[in-house]
C-alpha cells in the first residue's frame, strides 16, 4: 500500500492498520538481506580458501599441458565416438520400439511398453555392468561385435533407446491427424505414409528433446570407466582419472571436465534455440 | 445417366452410440457436380469421408468408379489414387515446398519419374494460378493458396473422382473466391464432384444437383432451382432461411443441429 492518503477500502475496524514497515519498505529489507549473505558467503570463501594449494592441487600448468594432445585426439575422440554410436544404437531401436507402441497389434505394444520400463527404471551403469560382465558369464563364447566399441554402444544404446522411444512416440502424435488423412487420401499406404508423411514432420518436433539426450548420453559415456578399457579406448573421465592418479594431482579431472563443457555448453546452446524456434513457429 | 460414378447404397455409419449416418443412397454420374448442403451434425461430411472410405461404414455399400470401395478384399489405396479429396484445412504437407508436396504423391504412389512428376506439378500449380509459389512453404502462403495448391495436388495423381470436404469453410471472407473460382473450372472441364458446403451461390450456380442432408438422411435431392429456390421440405426451408437471416434465430428456438456432432 504505497499510497497512505487513500482512505481504507473497508472501514477501520474491520482492516486495522498494521504497524511497523510497510510493505515497500520489507521488500527492500528483504532484498538487501539477500545480496548481504551472497556477499558474505563470497568473501568468506575467497579468506578461507587457501588458493595456493587449489591452484596447485586443480591448475598445474605443465601437467595440462601434458595431458595435449591426447586429450583432445585420444580422449574427447573416443568420448565423441561412443555417444554417437550409442546414440544411434538407440534411434534406431527406439524408432523401432515406439512404432511397436503405435502397433494395433497388442502384444507389440505389451513388448514395447515392457522394454521402455525396464530401461527407463535401471540405472545406466547397471546395463554397463550387465553388457560388461553378465553377457559374456552367460553366454560364454558370444561376442559383441566391435569389442569395447560395439559393447559401450550396445550398453548406451539400449538406455537411450528406451528414452526416445516415448520421444518418438509423443512426436507421432503430435502430428495432426489430418496429415495421415490427407496422406491417405491420396493413395498412400500406411507405412509409405508414415515414412514419408508423419516421421519427417515428428522428428522435427522431437529435435529438441533427441539433442538433449545426446548431450545425457555423452556424459553418461563416461561409464565405460566400468568396463575396463584398454589405454586406447579410454574417454575423457578415465584418461582423466588415470592421470590424476598418476600425477597425484587433480589438474587433469578439471581438463577433462572443461572438455565435457566444450562439448555440451554448444549443444546445449543449439537446444534452446531450436526450442525458441519451435515456439515462434507455434505462434 | 449411364453408370453412375460414385453410388452409395444403405449407408450407415455410427460412433459409439451416435448414429450418424442412417440409411443413405445416392448416386452421381460421370460429370455432374452434386454439391450437399445441411446443418451441421446433419452426416454430409461422414458421408463424404465414406465415399474414400476415410470412415468405414458400419452398414451399406459405396461404389466409385464400378469398384466397390466396402469390399473387404478391394485394395483401397488404389481406389483411392482415383478420388482425389480436398479437406476443410488444407492438410499440405508443412515440412515440404509447394512443389514437392505435388511431387512426393505421384513419385511414392504412381512411382512417376522425377522430371515427369515435376512437370505434371507445374502444369496443375499453373492450373490454380499458383506457378509462381512452387519453392514456397505452406506456412508462408494465405488460407486461399493453400487450398488451390491442395486442389493442385489431388488433381495431379490424375483423379477421376474430386471430393470437397467444406473447402472453404475454414478462409477469411474474401479468400473464397479465388478457391471457387477454381473448383468452378473443374467443373466446366467435365470433373466428377461431390462437394459439401456451406456457398449458396456456388451451389446454385455451378452444381448440377443440390442433396439436402439432416438428421443422417438425405431429405431433399434435386436440381438447385428446386431445392434452394422452392424447397419442397420444411425442414429445408427452415435450414435455408436460417442461412440467409441468421440474425432471425431466438433464443431456445429448437433447431435441427444435434449436440456433440460436427460437420
Amino acid at each position: 500500500m504505497a499510497d497512505t492518503e487513500k482512505p481504507p477500502l473497508r472501514p477501520e475496524g474491520l482492516q486495522p492498520r498494521k504497524k511497523g514497515l510497510t510493505r515497500r519498505q520489507k521488500q527492500r529489507l528483504s532484498r538487501g538481506v539477500q545480496y548481504a549473505v551472497f556477499v558474505a558467503a563470497v568473501a568468506a570463501f575467497a579468506v578461507a580458501a587457501d588458493w595456493g594449494r587449489l591452484r596447485n592441487q586443480f591448475a598445474q600448468a605443465d601437467i595440462a599441458e601434458r595431458m595435449f594432445p591426447d586429450v583432445i585426439t585420444l580422449a574427447l575422440k573416443n568420448t565423441v565416438l561412443y555417444t554417437v554410436t550409442g546414440f544411434t544404437v538407440g534411434l534406431v531401436l527406439g524408432m523401432v520400439i515406439a512404432l511397436m507402441r503405435l502397433s494395433s497389434v497388442g502384444p507389440y505394444r505389451w513388448l514395447a511398453g515392457i522394454y521402455i520400463e525396464i530401461f527407463r527404471g535401471l540405472p545406466a551403469l547397471l546395463i554397463f555392468i550387465f553388457i560388461g560382465v553378465a553377457v559374456p558369464l552367460a553366454f560364454p563364447g558370444t561376442e559383441i561385435v566391435g569389442g569395447t566399441y560395439g559393447q559401450v554402444a550396445l550398453a548406451l544404446g539400449l538406455v537411450a533407446a528406451a528414452y526416445m522411444a516415448e520421444t518418438i512416440r509423443a512426436g507421432i502424435q503430435a502430428v495432426p491427424r489430418g496429415q495421415m488423412e490427407a496422406a491417405r487420401s491420396l493413395g498412400f499406404s500406411p507405412a509409405r505414409a508414415m515414412v514419408s508423411v508423419i516421421i519427417p514432420q515428428a522428428f522435427r518436433i522431437i529435435l529438441p528433446p533427441l539433442t538433449n539426450e545426446l548431450v545425457l548420453l555423452f556424459k553418461d559415456s563416461s561409464l565405460v570407466l566400468f568396463l575396463g578399457v584398454t589405454l586406447e579406448e579410454r574417454e575423457l573421465s578415465k584418461f582423466g582419472r588415470d592421470l590424476a592418479s598418476q600425477t597425484a594431482n587433480s589438474t587433469p579431472i578439471l581438463v577433462a571436465g572443461l572438455c565435457y563443457l566444450l562439448i555440451t555448453i554448444p549443444l546445449g546452446l543449439v537446444v534452446r534455440r531450436m526450442e525458441a524456434k519451435a515456439q515462434e513457429a507455434v505462434k | 445417366m449411364s453408370r453412375p460414378e460414385i453410388r452409395v447404397s444403405g449407408l450407415h455409419k455410427s460412433f459409439g452410440d451416435n448414429h450418424v449416418l442412417r440409411g443413405v443412397d445416392l448416386e452421381i454420374g460421370r460429370g455432374e457436380v452434386v454439391c450437399v448442403i445441411g446443418p451441421s451434425g446433419s452426416g454430409k461430411s461422414t458421408l463424404l469421408r465414406c465415399v474414400n472410405l476415410l470412415e468405414e461404414p458400419t452398414r451399406g455399400r459405396v461404389f466409385v468408379g464400378g469398384v466397390e470401395l466396402t469390399d473387404p478384399d478391394v485394395d483401397i489405396d488404389a481406389v483411392r489414387r482415383r478420388i482425389g479429396m480436398v479437406f476443410q484445412q488444407f492438410n499440405l504437407f508443412p515440412h515440404l515446398t509447394v512443389a514437392e508436396n505435388l511431387t512426393l504423391p505421384q513419385r511414392r504412389v504412381l512411382k512417376r519419374g522425377k522430371a515427369e512428376a515435376a512437370k505434371v506439378a507445374a502444369e496443375n500449380l499453373e492450373r490454380v494460378g499458383l506457378a509462381e509459389k512452387a519453392d514456397a512453404y505452406p506456412s508462408s502462403l494465405s488460407g486461399g493458396q493453400q487450398q488451390r495448391v491442395a486442389i493442385a495436388r489431388a488433381l495431379a495423381m490424375d483423379p477421376e473422382v474430386m471430393l470437397f470436404d467444406e473447402p472453404t469453410s475454414a478462409l477469411d471472407p474474401e479468400l473464397v473466391g479465388d478457391v471457387l473460382a477454381v473448383m468452378r473450372m473443374l467443373a466446366d472441364e467435365g470433373m466428377t464432384m461431390m462437394v459439401v458446403t456451406h456457398e449458396m451461390g456456388f451451389a446454385r450456380e455451378v452444381a448440377d444437383r443440390v442433396v439436402f442432408m439432416d438428421g443422417g438422411v438425405i431429405v431433399e435431392d434435386g436440381s438447385p432451382e428446386q431445392v434452394i429456390g422452392a424447397p419442397r421440405h420444411e425442414r429445408t426451408r427452415h435450414f435455408l432461411s436460417r442461412l440467409l437471416d441468421p440474425a432471425a434465430a431466438e433464443v431456445g428456438e429448437k433447431t435441427s443441429d444435434r449436440v456433440g456432432t460436427s460437420g
